[in-house]
């Protein structure tokens, strides 16, 4: 039996953690010096907004880590030996392992903005930055204005929760449009709409060029590029993240950005592993970046490495790329790749449809010399993961997309389809004559 | 709009704190002529009683009926316990004191409330509707653009047990405490309805008559939230609008207009055992002698259960009767929705729910295998055990106080769904073929789940939604009752409610999917 040490308790961590017992009977110790239990760091906003309580977001009641005895520490891991296989803390306890996990996720990038350690300056990452919103932002007597730093899927939700308080919020994107490093134009552009429909104050191709104090060393308004100067309480840097990994840079093991690692998830270092957001590729996989602080991701990387722990070695070998998330009142679902335009390659050409009033629209990418489906983006409509990972898998080519786009949907009962009218568009810009079939149980459920 | 909001919850305060005051409000006047026609109509033949009627509220004016019922009460209970000595038995009234008082007060209400009806049904009911609505309608302004608006919930006093939620719960659990055991303080109630009675049954309006009516305005009430609330959500509107079809048609209008027809009174939709009387003696003596229609409905209520019902739910789960047509679960959906949040997820209530629900099962089966051996042998007694008493422990302990007192009392501390997940032995019965026998299921989409709960926070049943979802798996409980909040309020897009083929409907992940873990194609084989 031996003694597996996880350090970090998030999704990436405790999936691991959860298969390890499932597989095993080691011991396996988690540290964090987050939270006691596991909880859904994407629900955090939800906490913020009055969705839901804390222990809400906290997917295992109390009771299953002692049952699936899995020992947690809380506690704050300062130094790593891998020679003697010990962990120190910052309580001067040590641990020792022998197989050891690094899981510790990411933190909020700063980039030496003058005036960002002042008070009111603040990310949205961890437990601890919410209880630092709560304070600084508890409501618009409180905050009158704030100025969110970064157009990324943590910008938009912390600017949607701030407006959930009726906080005014400025909110400066370095893009020309909403997160068109990601998304196609269409899509961007529908989500600037968006933005501005919920009273955000929306600053496109804006930078921030420093945080202004007031005389208790707090912030009091921002500077930006454009010379605007904005008063503001707080001040939210959302410019993405990047691995949270000071404490292992005298540890010896590789690191790059992240923890370096390959793709049986191990690092530099005998019996030391990395997964989730602090884990680092040598190469990213396929079209995949060598770091991958998604949700899903991590889980998956929890998935593999378990295997490859209980005597069954497995590389990490994500299958097709999806994400998801929402804007506001937005759903947005991916399949496949869809590039935006300024990162696609020449070959990858795209069809797009909005709905004429409604938020909604979607994009599908494919090839342009074989007509091979690529991916699919999707606004406010709810697809079928398994219909597009199957479809993915057989290399179907567009016209099969559109003609069997029904058994796609999953928006619930009731709902207006759309699938006609999208047809209708390819058929008009492709001068094709695609027929769209029925909805089909016995293709849902075939296994392709 | 926040003014007027502020204006709508004034005027509904005012309605509510009207309707409230009521049962202690209002004289009663009783005259010779009243005495005389309660000694007929109940076939009184206890002198004894009559005479202290006589010469303790004949002629005399009362104020409010908590000074005119102890009197009745004491009378009645008297004059029994002295004819029970005397082994005097014809002479034992059976009706009970309560409700003996009830019918005196509804003759002899005077004065203001009850020559006013109109004007009373105005500042109560009518208060209660424009403040409401004054309140209700501004939200579609207000939520701002369509989509899931729960902002503020754990926030706000009302929807997170606090005070507001408490005086709630109070005024509720009041409410039903007054209708199932004290049936007299409702007499002014009672005359606010008159008219409405009276145009549809012709006759004038009992106590169930105003839980009835304030039933349907309720629910049409908080109707209009739920599609203001849900407006983007086109399953919520369709089946808001199927309940409150059923509640106000079927549960309230037919049968009324049946009493005119000279037909017995029946709700058409209340299957049996959540209809838990129908086949009591007097029910079944009722359906018998009232020629066609009473046999025909005898013969609906038993194809119902038997027949429709679970194939209903093998076509489209228990939430064709839970969330569609069925009354308790038409007031969740409308006036509960708001507290939805408060079922309890934890391992600990699933398993308290799975012993108590299908005890009430087991009890309303037994009952009624005791009821029809009484009938067809037309013996009282089935091993020594009172069937009548049996009876009547149902009728109190679950028919009264789970269903009602802490079915819908209980609303603003544990839920909504109090008594259809803990009590309803119709759920329970259609949860077995929803869970072994049917097409419907909640299907999970693929490895999209982010566990951010909002799923299990708003089911209202307590099922721990995310739990399946984020292994992948689909949620076949038979608790669900297919109201379809937890794919709406769901971020991710992950959640569908559909009907679909047997095959495949529960499938056991190991590995989500996404992920290529080599072999595990194996494991996940479904």
């Amino acid at each position: 039996m031996e003694h597996i040490v996880i350090i970090g308790n998030g999704i990436s961590g405790v999936t691991l953690a959860r298969h390890i017992r499932k597989l095993s009977d080691n011991k396996i110790t988690i540290i964090s010096a987050e939270s006691d239990y596991f909880f859904s760091r994407t629900a955090l906003m939800y906490v913020y907004m009055g969705h839901m309580k804390f222990e809400h977001t906290q997917p295992y009641e109390n009771w299953f880590w002692k049952k699936n005895r899995i020992d947690l520490v809380n506690g704050f891991v300062e130094k790593v030996a891998t020679d003697s296989k010990k962990l120190t803390l910052k309580d001067g306890s040590t641990i020792t392992y022998d197989k050891l996990v690094i899981a510790t996720g990411s933190k909020p990038n700063k980039f030496g903005w003058p005036g960002q350690d002042l008070k009111g300056v603040q990310g949205l990452y961890s437990k601890q930055d919410l209880e630092l919103l709560e304070k600084n932002a508890p409501n618009n007597e409180v905050c009158n204005r704030a100025v969110i730093v970064g157009g990324g899927l943590i910008g938009i939700e912390m600017a949607e929760m701030l407006r959930s308080r009726k906080i005014p919020v400025t909110f400066l994107v370095r893009e020309k449009s909403f997160w068109n490093g990601v998304l196609p134009e269409g899509e961007s552009a529908m989500i600037n709409e968006h933005i501005l429909e919920h009273h955000i104050d929306l600053r496109l191709d804006t930078n921030l060029k420093e945080i202004l104090s007031d005389e208790t060393g707090r912030a009091r308004a921002i500077v930006t590029d454009k010379g605007d100067t904005i008063e503001c309480n707080v001040v939210g840097l959302t410019a993405g993240v990047t691995p949270n990994i000071d404490f292992l840079k005298e540890s010896g093991i590789a690191l790059g950005r992240g923890v370096k690692v390959n793709r049986f998830l191990e690092t530099s270092a005998e019996d030391v592993y990395a997964i989730g957001d602090c884990a680092e590729q040598h190469e990213g996989i396929g079209s995949r970046r060598p770091i991958e602080a998604v949700w899903y991701t991590g889980r998956m990387m929890g998935e593999a490495l378990a295997q490859t722990l209980c005597d069954n070695p497995r590389k990490y070998n994500p299958g097709h790329w999806f994400n998801s998330a929402k804007f506001l009142d937005i759903e947005y679902q991916t399949y496949g790749w869809v590039f935006s335009e300024r990162s696609k390659e020449d070959h990858e050409y795209h069809f797009h449809w909005r709905h004429a009033k409604e938020k909604i629209c979607i994009t599908i990418a494919y090839h342009i010399d074989t007509m091979k489906f690529l991916g699919i983006n999707t606004f406010g409509i709810r697809m079928r993961h398994e219909i597009f990972d199957q479809w993915l898998t057989a290399n179907k080519d567009i016209d099969h997309v559109m003609t069997y786009l029904k058994d796609a949907n999953f928006d619930p009962e009731f709902y207006k389809l759309y699938e006609a009218e999208i047809v209708n568009k390819y058929n008009a810009d492709f001068k094709k004559n695609i027929r769209l079939e029925k909805k089909s149980w016995k293709r849902i459920f075939s296994k392709a | 709009m926040k003014v007027l909001q502020h204006i709508g919850i004034i005027i509904f305060l005012v309605g509510l704190s009207t309707f409230a005051a009521l049962p202690l409000l209002g004289t009663f006047k009783v005259d010779k002529n009243i005495v005389q026609e309660i000694v007929s109509d109940n076939s009184i033949k206890s002198e004894l009683f009559i005479q202290d009627l006589e010469t303790k509220i004949q002629g005399k004016k009362f104020n409010g009926v908590q000074s005119l019922s102890p009197i009745i009460v004491s009378a009645l209970d008297n004059a029994n316990a002295t004819h029970r000595k005397n082994k005097e038995y014809k002479k034992i009234i059976y009706t009970k004191g309560r409700d003996m008082a009830g019918s005196i007060a509804k003759k002899s209400g005077v004065g203001f409330i009850a020559e006013n009806k109109g004007l009373m049904w105005f500042l109560t009911f009518g208060l209660g509707i424009i403040g409401a609505l004054l309140f209700i309608v501004p939200q579609v302004v207000l939520l701002g653009p369509k989509g899931i608006k729960n902002d503020g919930i754990y926030h706000q006093s009302s929807t997170n047990r606090g005070w507001i939620a408490w005086l709630v719960f109070i005024f509720l659990v009041s409410f039903y405490l007054i209708l199932y055991f004290r049936p007299e303080y409702a007499t002014n109630w009672t005359y606010l309805v008159d008219p409405i009675s009276e145009s549809l049954s012709g006759n004038l309006a009992g106590h169930w008559f105003v839980y009835g009516f304030m039933y349907c305005v309720v629910m049409s009430v908080m109707a209009v939230r739920m599609y203001i609330k849900y407006r983007h959500n086109i399953y919520q509107v369709v089946r808001t609008t199927s309940v409150l079809f059923f509640q106000i048609v079927f549960a309230f209008l037919i049968p009324e207009i049946m009493v005119r027809l000279q037909m017995p009174y029946y709700d058409f939709k209340n299957a049996f055992p959540l209809d838990y009387d129908f086949f009591f003696q007097w029910n079944l003596k009722t359906l018998l002698n009232s020629g066609g229609i009473g046999i025909f409905i005898l013969f609906w209520g038993v194809v119902l259960t038997l027949v429709i019902v679970p194939v209903m739910v093998y076509f489209f789960g228990k939430r064709w009767y839970c969330s569609w047509v069925c009354g308790c679960g038409g007031l969740a959906e409308t006036l509960g929705d708001p507290y939805r949040q408060h079922s309890d997820k934890s391992l600990f209530a699933w398993k308290v729910e799975r012993w108590l629900i299908h005890g009430v099962l087991l009890f309303a089966v037994l009952m009624t295998g005791m009821t029809l051996y009484s009938f067809f042998s037309e013996t009282g007694t089935v091993l020594g055990i009172k069937t009548q008493s049996v009876q009547n422990v149902y009728s109190l302990a679950i028919g009264s106080i789970f269903a009602g007192v802490i079915g819908t009392g209980f609303y603003p501390i544990f839920g909504n769904r109090v008594w259809c997940r803990f009590g309803c032995p119709l759920a329970a019965y259609l949860g077995f073929v929803q869970r072994f026998k049917s097409r419907f299921r909640i299907t999970t989409n693929g490895g999209q789940c982010i566990s951010c709960g909002n799923c299990s926070t708003y089911c209202e049943q307590g099922i721990d939604v995310r739990a399946y979802a984020q292994k992948g798996e689909n949620i076949v409980r038979s608790s669900c009752v297919g109201c379809g909040v937890c794919s709406a309020v769901c971020p991710r897009g992950v959640l569908k409610l559909e009907n679909g083929p047997e095959e495949g409907r529960i499938n056991p992940t190991e590995v989500l999917l996404g992920n290529d873990i080599d072999l595990m194609d194996l494991v996940n084989k479904k």
